[in-house]
Order: structure tokens, then sequence, then C-alpha cells
């Protein structure tokens, strides 16, 4: 028997894992298309709308804040619509079942998904982040590495609330619709439509626990300093933290025998 | 020699349905063992239970010595679903290395398994393409890689050409004589007189648990259909 020791933690087979997701991406060249240029185009979209507006006096153009923070929101929104649709096709195809009978465990199997979405989200985010800065002229302090850092971190929370959240889809149609359920409040919540020390004292709260507000204000540090801060990486910190968490809740919620 | 699946008053429960009830069997090693019976009769849950992925009732189901489902058991038991359970975007090669890679096998082996089933020549093709026959051979495909100690098969026959078929069959003999156990469902008759041992499930309950020479001594025919429906008859007048 050459096999491991199955149901442990094995970077072999996470690796297998990463893999075929990647070469299921391969075959569909449209969703890499969109994948790669989509978040460009919309960003685009953005700087057209702002385009002739002044900037308040004293403070950054409304373009620089807010396409910043969309630099972390594109990979966290695309990669949680993604593998939550690609965990629902695992479970309707059968294929999730079988691969509860061989000896990946189900950790192994999440973090696959997690390391393949997260090797696109970094592609995607170093397309969207050179677009960004050259054709649109962005305007960010701190270094780009650490932007396209912060966004594939957020991919890889997307991918991680996916995941949980397909365990509790039956269907396509509920699926789609925790996009809304998940993405949303954090995005309303996160400080960009209002800063967060202008809200009520309890969606403060609220917003206190939302992993998106994090990612937000991670970003927010890099377009005011020019290099790396102690809060930056605090709050990489905690968008990594809350992406293993999720991961681990959506191991756990994977059943192996089902009725 | 010690049976390589026991079945201990197996109950399971679908919904408010009792679908296995109070089931106990069980499967000689190194024999291709056949689970007949109509479609609803338990079959696939019977298979789910012996692969560990059915929530059971009560009863007990080992395998090779092991509680069904152990982790220990994920490298020797190989499961193959009734409706093709690989995945259609990838090609039939891709598939069968992905399966092989978690077995800890590597392309070599998987080329073979897609060999074995017959598929060499469409290897390259994504398995959307392919057609349902093809599809459930990509799929033992995948299960073959590992070199299972007990194959678990959920009627992988169905749509087959007749000459694909005795093939198969061929194949699953050989593989029983290598030493390896097999469970193989099916509803077509002429499937269960190639099988060395019969199991026929009606209701969640074993009708026949033997070889099909004793199927057919019992019931005094030699048309294997003929003497399911002796069984089934000879069953509902006890009952009545």
């Amino acid at each position: 028997m050459t096999t491991a020791a199955p149901a442990r933690l094995s970077p072999r087979l996470t690796a297998a894992t990463t893999g075929r997701v990647l070469r299921q991406l391969r075959h569909d060249h449209r969703t890499i298309a969109m994948m790669l240029v989509l978040p460009s185009l919309l960003l685009g979209l953005l700087a057209l709308l702002w385009a002739d507006v002044p900037a308040p006096p004293g403070q950054p153009s409304t373009f620089d804040r807010v396409g910043l923070t969309m630099l972390g929101i594109f990979p966290f929104v695309v990669m949680f619509l993604v593998t939550s649709i690609a965990m629902l096709r695992e479970r309707t195809s059968g294929t999730l079942e079988r691969l509860l009978t061989t000896p990946q465990s189900r950790l192994d199997l999440l973090l696959g998904y997690g390391t393949a979405f997260g090797l696109a989200a970094a592609a995607q985010a170093v397309i969207t982040v050179t677009v960004a800065v050259t054709l649109y002229d962005l305007d960010i302090a701190g270094p780009l590495p650490l932007v396209v850092l912060i966004a594939v971190a957020d991919a890889v929370l997307g991918v991680a609330l996916g995941l949980l959240a397909s365990a509790f889809a039956r269907s396509e149609f509920q699926a789609v619709q925790f996009m809304p359920v998940v993405v949303l409040p954090q995005f309303f919540l996160c400080g960009l439509l209002v800063p967060r020390e202008q809200m009520a004292g309890w969606l403060q709260a609220v917003s206190d626990v939302l992993p998106l507000t994090y990612a937000v204000d991670a970003l927010q540090e890099l377009g005011s300093s020019p290099a790396a801060t102690g809060r930056m990486w605090a709050d990489v910190g905690v968008v990594t933290g809350a992406a293993l968490l999720a991961l681990a809740l959506a191991a756990a919620t994977l059943r192996r025998r089902t009725s | 020699m010690d049976a390589a699946v026991t079945v201990t008053d197996l109950v399971v429960d679908r919904g408010h349905r009792r679908v296995l009830d109070g089931l106990s069997t069980t499967v000689p090693p190194g024999q291709v063992t056949g689970l007949l019976g109509p479609s609803g009769s338990g079959k696939t849950t019977l298979m789910r239970a012996v692969v560990g992925v059915q929530v059971v009732r009560s009863g007990t189901v080992t395998v090779l010595g092991e509680p069904a489902g152990s982790p220990a058991l994920r490298s020797r038991v190989g499961y193959v679903t009734q409706a093709p359970s690989v995945y259609a975007d990838l090609t039939v090669r891709e598939n069968a290395r992905y399966f092989a890679a978690l077995h800890g096998r590597g392309a070599k082996e998987a080329d073979a398994a897609v060999a074995a089933v017959g598929l060499a020549a469409a290897a390259g093709q994504l398995v959307e393409d392919l057609s349902g026959g093809q599809r459930g051979r990509a799929s033992l495909a995948c299960a073959l890689v590992g070199e299972p100690e007990v194959l678990v098969l959920d009627e992988p026959t169905v749509g087959l050409d007749p000459v694909l078929r005795v093939e198969l069959w061929e194949r699953f003999h050989a593989l029983a004589a290598a030493g390896a156990t097999l469970l193989v469902s099916s509803h077509v008759m002429d499937e269960a007189a190639r099988c060395d041992r019969l199991l026929l499930l009606r209701d969640g309950a074993l009708l026949a648990d033997a070889t099909p020479a004793e199927v057919r001594a019992e019931a005094g025919t030699d048309d294997l259909e003929d003497a399911f429906l002796r069984l089934i008859r000879a069953r509902e007048e006890v009952a009545a």
C-alpha cells in the first residue's frame, strides 16, 4: 500500500484538488476571461462615473477611495459566487459523495478549493491593480504587491464563506440568493457607503464582527500610507483568520453520511 | 475465509419510509456478488451503507474487519454510483489522474484504468462530450484506478453495448480472480447468471442469498428470471 494515512491533512491531496479545480477552469475559457477582465471593466465604469466630479478640498477623490475599496470587494464577491456554485455542482453530480469515500479529508478538499481560487484571484488582482493605476490613474500611496495580497486574502475569504454557504443551499436558486444574504450586509456596513464612525453604535458593533470591514480597512490604510502599517497587518490577520474559521466550519458541516 | 462484508440487522429509514428492514448477509471475498432487485428495493441504499455514506438507523456493517466508512477503509474500498460521478468539464484522462492522485497512484495507473474500460481512444475528450455509456465507463475507471480490495458498483452496465457488457463482466471476474471482492447491482437477469453469488432484494428484505445454482435448484427451474418469480410468489404465499 502506497497510500498515505487517510482522514488527515495532506498537502499532496490538497494539491491534487487544487490542480483539478484549475484544470476545470482552464477548460472554461469564457469564465477565465470574465474572471480576469470583468473587474477592470467595472472599475473603468466607476472611474468614468466620478471623472468630472471635483474632489472635496483636502481629501482624496471619490474614485480613489471607492476604486481602492472595490479592489478588495470584487474578488470577494466573484469568488464567493463561483465557489458556492462549484460546491453545489459537486453535490448534485455525486462527485462530492465519491470524494468522501476516498482517502482525502474534508479539509483537504476545501483547502484545495481555497488554494485554486486564491491563485485565480491573484491573477485577477494583478491585472485589475495594473489597469487601475495605469489606465484609470487610481492613486494608491502604499506598495501595489500588498494591494494584491489583500485582494487574495479577500478572495480566500469569499471562497471560504461560499463553501460554508453552499452547505445550506439545496438548489442553485438558494445558492445564488446566499450572495445578497452574505455579501450585501458586509458591503453596506464596511465603511464605504457611510464612514463607520458616523454609524449608529449598534451598527458599528455589527460592522466590527464582519470580516469584510477589516478587508476594506486594510486597503484604506494602503491608500494613505506609503508603507505597510501595523493596523494593516492586523486587518489582514483578521481576514485570514475569518477565512480559516469559515473553512473549518464548512468542513464540519460537510456530512460524510447522508440519509 | 472471513467475509469481506458482513451486514447485521441493518435498518435504514429514508424520510418516513423504511428502506432496509433488519437485513443481514455476508459477501464472500474474491468473488463477484450480484445484488438484484427491482428499482426501489433498497439496492443503492445497501451499497451506500457498505461504503459508509448512508445514515443507518440500527445494525452494523463491517468491511474487511473495520466498521463501514472508517478512515482506514477509504483507500481499500471503491464505489461507483449509478449516475456517473465524474467531472463533466474535465477530460477522461484528467478525471482518472485526479482520482489516481487521491489514491496515491500516478499517471501510468490512471492511463491503464482508462484503457481497461475501453476508453483509451477517448481519453483526451471532455466527459460532457461522451455518450452516457462512455461516461459510466469513465466513472468506473476512476474507481479501478485505486485498485480497491472491495469494489462496490451500482448498475455499472446500464445502457452499454452487449459486447462491452460482456467485456466488463470478464474484467469483473478477472479482478475477483486477482483477489478483489465485487458487489455489483443490476436489474438484468442475464447478468445474475454471471455472478458467483446472488442477493435478491425486494422491499428492503432478502429473498435469496445463494449461488445461482442454488437459486435454480431451490426454485426448480433453470431460468433465473423464472426462479426469482417463483421465490417471490412462494414468499407471498407464506406471508398470506
